[in-house]
């Protein structure tokens, strides 16, 4: 599902972040991306959605690969192959919670009422059943998650990026939000890649690799 | 199909545009009200000009009929009735129509009447509408009555003179300096309500009027098939130099010059407020982008391309052009209905006489000014939209607070380019009469000036910021101006906008003002003054009254003057023809001259000509003209004198001068120097004793303060609308420093709970943007201020001259100043404290956590 070839990337001072990185995720894989503070985790993550590009090297989504399509076709391809998890939620406050989720699939021109219908089924998932109408003022920061979780798998990606989910949690919460993450990626049969700092959090992957400068090695080891 | 799939998603559109406006809806009432009264007061100004020029035009083709061609006199005193013969004989012409014209008045009332005398059978063909019907004393028409049109008695009248009289009463009619007694033989059905028109046979008039041999007007129809410019040239080989070859397109082309220059200057003026309101959307729209910048980050993140953005920011702002343009044109109804009933077709502006006129509405203005609207809102949208569809989703949404960097040099190259241009403009010549180019230059220097609003806040706290504060929230306050000046001019932009163009105006009115009154100083030496009331082509004061006058106990010396309309140019308005008591070695001892007038030649007469008529008519100290004065009589400029009373000029020569080139010996003013200790209710009483007793009733007395009283009183009401455009500035203004401050306090309530958690408290925090918010009000006055007198000077020494042909001397406004500079820094700081107050009762903990 996502294939990285030789990927390689530098800050604008010349600092190379990753060099020859080499990653093939199968679909409904999960794996997790650990590492120190700085070391490009969140750049990588950036690079394979298409919003930051690679020094060199190539990143393939189902198949296509990024470097053959321009910003327009890139941005198309996150709106319908990826869903994105991020550690500070990113709900747009103005949006009540059934749009919120439902807003990758009227981007993608679909129907909103049908949008909106499939979006109260995954808030229904995601433990808040009958929240639809409130706004994100509303919640906590654990109910705000399971918001950006629903919006992420709402159209059915092929592929989850998340990035420090449970960064913002506590906890027991963010026990909570990894397992429902797990479940429902794995439940949509999509692929997913986490960048953390959390050992517990890594622990729900299939695989763990830590990003250090010699590039993605098996975490641990 | 893939730019189809590319397309933005109209629901999401929707979605988030009304999820925004609904979390902010101040902000869009604010940017909307803005475009709705520059919108407002554009087509308001246009609606009332409009309805006016078309009573206007319909007044002039009653009394003209349907003449395809017109000769006119260039002046009341007519031309030689010899020349309709050879009119008529002319080849093309079919019809030729001789008319009596004269500017009347009924004896008791001071409202002007237009007495026409006509040929019965050739105006059937030209004007029938000013065909009289004879009604009998009882009120029934009959054919009975048919030869009332040609007694020399009668008299028909327009339905608006009618009103409260019958056929058969007498009425005492004043014109061409005489009083005739008629009979009223019926009415002007064809004569639309509200004209004051009178007809009655032309060899009647001429006699009754002193009008023997003379006449004013020949209409002349044109045979079928005839070469319209061959039968023009024709005539015109004919005309005296009294008299001038008219067409309709010349009458329209003057009735539109009559107030041209006005109505473009009040449409400059709305325009430059519509212009205002494209500020505080840019200024609406920024802040909105600015504190969404996280939000766009993850449109984009979600599968929003650049595009989406762009257009999603571009259709807010569309939107609300469109809602301000809309709203505005309704309130431009509204406005123009209350002007028109309030003020009148010309504003106060008086250049219009007769009845009210009724509003008429003009869908194509209408479209313009929408469509005006609507594009200050995009155009004010397109950078903040720019600026939405740029930013980097990566790094946005790992920095979702504002990313002030205190290191960036604020540029002032832009600015400076927009500034230099605008002063270049200033400097060109008026295109087509109209000093299209000064408002160009205007525009210019207010976007340079809002241009150099970061560089500017940045020089102007670099001294503070320079300095050790004590007091940490004034500390705060200073180094957050200062190391964000890009936000305090997009705050600042609109107040700037707003404060420079209201100064500007402020600036320019006063100095109009404190002109006139020096100059009505100047005109007015004597101890009482004397105006016959009314039309005074109708009438006035002949030799024997002066003398009369003249000989009242009391009486030092007495002046007396008259003006008479006088056509140089078809296309324009006649300039006014003066008696003046001046002498030829002194001319100054009665009018402000403008530098050294010069002696004439000797065997010429000379003409001192005023500031409007020396620049309308291309006129220069020393030149010989000839003016259309028994038959072409040329006279010397000896020089020029300031003149506000007659926008198209006045022509002034020696009373002597002026008996002997028109003919005419009625005056119809005069002035008197008292003797010394002699009672000013004596000598007045003395002086009404010696009037004819036709003209007491209609003669006014007033002293130098009262005329000075009342002349300002009509300045102050012909500037009403200036006034009005002056506090919409105002409130506008302050609307845009209470939105912007708001927007941008409440933006950083995340900076306040990180503020409270490191124990600075509550009140430090609201004296810190009470100080912000003073300190932005007193940058935005201080840039307001300089950009407004700059400005002003603009209007003053560009604007006016170009538009009205007189120049003027800058008076500043101080109290205006500083009230405005009060009211500014207190909108702006009280904003502040109110709105810092609501951002700060968010709970600090929570604030932190905020996700935007």
């Amino acid at each position: 599902m996502l294939a990285l070839h030789g990927l390689t990337k530098s800050l604008p001072g010349g600092r190379v972040l990753f060099s020859g990185l080499n990653l093939t995720i199968a679909p409904g894989e999960f794996v997790a991306v650990m590492g120190e503070s700085g070391v490009g985790k969140s750049t990588l993550l950036n690079v394979i959605a298409g919003l930051d590009t690679a020094d060199s090297g190539e990143v393939l989504i189902a198949g296509t690969a990024l470097s053959g399509l321009d910003d327009d076709g890139r941005t198309l391809l996150r709106r319908d192959r990826i869903g994105f998890v991020f550690q500070a939620f990113h709900v747009l406050p103005h949006l009540s919670l059934a749009r919120n989720v439902a807003l990758p699939l009227v981007l993608a021109h679909a129907d909103p009422a049908r949008a909106l219908e499939r979006a109260t089924t995954l808030l229904d998932e995601v433990g808040l059943a009958g929240r639809g109408g409130d706004y994100p003022r509303q919640l906590s920061g654990g109910e705000l998650q399971r918001v950006a979780i629903a919006r992420a798998l709402v159209h059915r990606p092929a592929l989850i990026l998340a990035d420090e989910p449970t960064g913002n949690l506590d906890p027991e919460t963010a026990d909570r939000i990894m397992g429902l993450l797990t479940a429902q990626a794995r439940q949509a049969g999509a692929a997913a890649l986490i960048v953390t700092h959390s050992e517990k959090a890594a622990a729900a992957a299939d695989r763990v690799l830590s990003l250090t400068h010699d590039g993605l090695v098996t975490h641990g080891r | 199909m893939a730019a189809d799939a590319a397309r933005p998603s109209v629901a999401a559109l929707s979605w988030l545009i009304l999820g925004e406006w609904r979390s902010q809806p101040m902000r869009v009432i604010t940017a909307a009200l803005a475009i709705a009264v520059g919108v407002a007061l554009g087509f308001a100004v246009h609606l009332i000009n409009a309805s006016a020029l078309d009573e206007f035009s319909r007044a002039i083709s009653t009394v003209n009929g349907d003449a395809d061609l017109q000769v006119q006199a260039v002046s009341n005193a007519g031309f030689d009735e010899a020349l309709y013969p050879r009119l008529a004989r002319a080849p093309g012409v079919a019809t030729a129509s001789p008319v009596i014209q004269l500017t009347g008045v009924v004896e008791g009332q001071s409202d002007g009447l237009t007495l026409i005398g006509l040929d019965i059978f050739r105006a059937a063909a030209v004007t029938p509408n000013l065909l009289g019907r004879p009604t009998a004393a009882d009120g029934q028409a009959g054919f009975g009555d048919a030869g009332a049109v040609f007694d020399e008695n009668a008299v028909f009248l327009s339905p608006a003179l009618m009103a409260g009289r019958a056929p058969g009463q007498k009425i005492s009619l004043s014109a061409g300096g005489r009083t005739t007694r008629l009979t009223i033989a019926g009415s002007l059905p064809g004569v639309a309500e509200g004209r004051r028109i009178a007809v009655m046979d032309i060899a009647a008039a001429q006699w009754r009027f002193g009008q023997i041999g003379r006449l004013q007007r020949i209409d002349l129809k044109l045979a079928e098939g005839a070469d319209r410019d061959r039968t023009r040239a024709a005539v015109a080989a004919l005309l005296p130099a009294e008299a001038e070859l008219v067409t309709r397109e010349s009458q329209t082309r003057r009735s539109d010059s009559l107030s041209r220059a006005y109505r473009v200057n009040l449409n400059m003026l709305a325009l430059m407020a519509l212009l205002t309101g494209g500020f505080l959307v840019f200024s609406a729209q920024s802040l909105s982008v600015a504190r969404r910048r996280a939000q766009f980050a993850l449109l984009r993140v979600l599968g929003s391309n650049r595009r989406a953005l762009m257009s999603q920011v571009l259709i807010e702002g569309g939107v609300v052009g469109a809602v301000g343009a809309g709203l505005g044109l309704g309130l431009g109804l509204l406005l123009a209905g209350a002007a028109l009933r309030l003020l009148g077709g010309d504003l106060g502006g008086g250049y219009f006489q007769g009845g009210q006129p009724a509003l008429v509405f003009a869908p194509v203005a209408a479209g313009v000014f929408f469509v005006l609207g609507l594009g200050c809102a995009l155009v004010g949208s397109l950078a903040p939209a720019g600026e939405a569809a740029r930013a980097q989703p990566a790094v946005a949404l790992k920095n979702a607070g504002d990313a002030v960097d205190p290191s960036a040099r604020p540029r002032i190259l832009p600015a400076l380019i927009l500034l230099l241009l605008g002063g270049a403009c200033a400097f060109a010549p008026a295109i087509g009469g109209l000093p299209l180019l000064g408002y160009v230059s205007m525009a210019l220097l207010l976007a340079g000036g809002v241009a150099a609003m970061p560089w500017l806040a940045r020089a102007l706290l670099s001294p503070l910021q320079a300095r050790s504060i004590r007091s940490p929230a004034a500390e705060l306050a200073v180094r957050r101006l200062w190391g964000a000046p890009s936000q305090a001019a997009v705050a600042l932009c609109g107040i700037v906008a707003s404060t420079s163009l209201m100064i500007a105006m402020a600036v320019m009115v006063s100095s109009f003002r404190g002109s006139v009154d020096d100059w009505l100083g100047q005109v007015l030496p004597d101890d009482l003054y004397l105006r016959y009331e009314g039309p005074s082509e109708a009438g006035g004061l002949d030799p024997a009254a002066q003398a009369r006058l003249a000989a009242v106990p009391g009486v030092a010396a007495i002046h007396f003057t008259r003006a008479q309309p006088l056509r140089l140019n078809p296309d324009a308005p006649p300039v006014a023809l003066v008696a003046q008591p001046v002498t030829r070695d002194d001319p100054g001892a009665r009018l402000p001259m403008i530098g050294k007038p010069r002696p004439p030649p000797p065997g010429l007469t000379p003409v001192w000509v005023s500031e409007p008529a020396a620049w309308l008519n291309h006129l220069k100290v020393g030149e010989v003209i000839r003016l259309p004065l028994k038959g072409g009589t040329k006279v010397f400029v000896a020089g020029v004198w300031r003149d506000y009373a007659r926008q198209n000029g006045a022509l002034v020569l020696t009373s002597e001068d002026y008996t002997r080139l028109t003919g005419d010996a009625l005056r119809a003013e005069a002035s008197v120097d008292l003797e010394p200790g002699a009672d000013l209710d004596q000598v007045s009483a003395g002086l009404k004793a010696a009037l004819p007793p036709e003209l007491a009733d209609r003669t006014r007395f007033a002293r130098p303060g009262q005329i000075r009283g009342i002349a300002l009183g009509l300045f102050d009401r012909s500037f009403a609308i200036t006034y009005v455009l002056e506090l919409v500035a105002i409130l506008v203004g302050l609307a845009g420093v209470a939105a912007t401050v708001s927007a941008q306090t409440l933006a950083r309530t995340k900076e306040f709970g990180m503020l409270r958690h490191i124990g600075v408290r509550k009140r430090q925090i609201t004296a810190m943007l009470a100080m912000e918010g003073a300190l932005l009000g007193a940058v935005g006055v201080a840039a307001g201020l300089t950009l407004g007198l700059i400005m002003s000077q603009v209007l003053i020494h560009v604007v006016n001259p170009q538009s009205f042909h007189w120049t003027m001397q800058t008076r500043l406004p101080w109290g205006l100043f500083a009230i405005v500079t009060a009211a500014l820094i207190a909108a702006s700081a009280g904003t502040a404290l109110l709105s810092g107050r609501r951002a700060l009762s968010v709970d600090a903990v929570r604030a932190v956590r905020e996700d935007w």
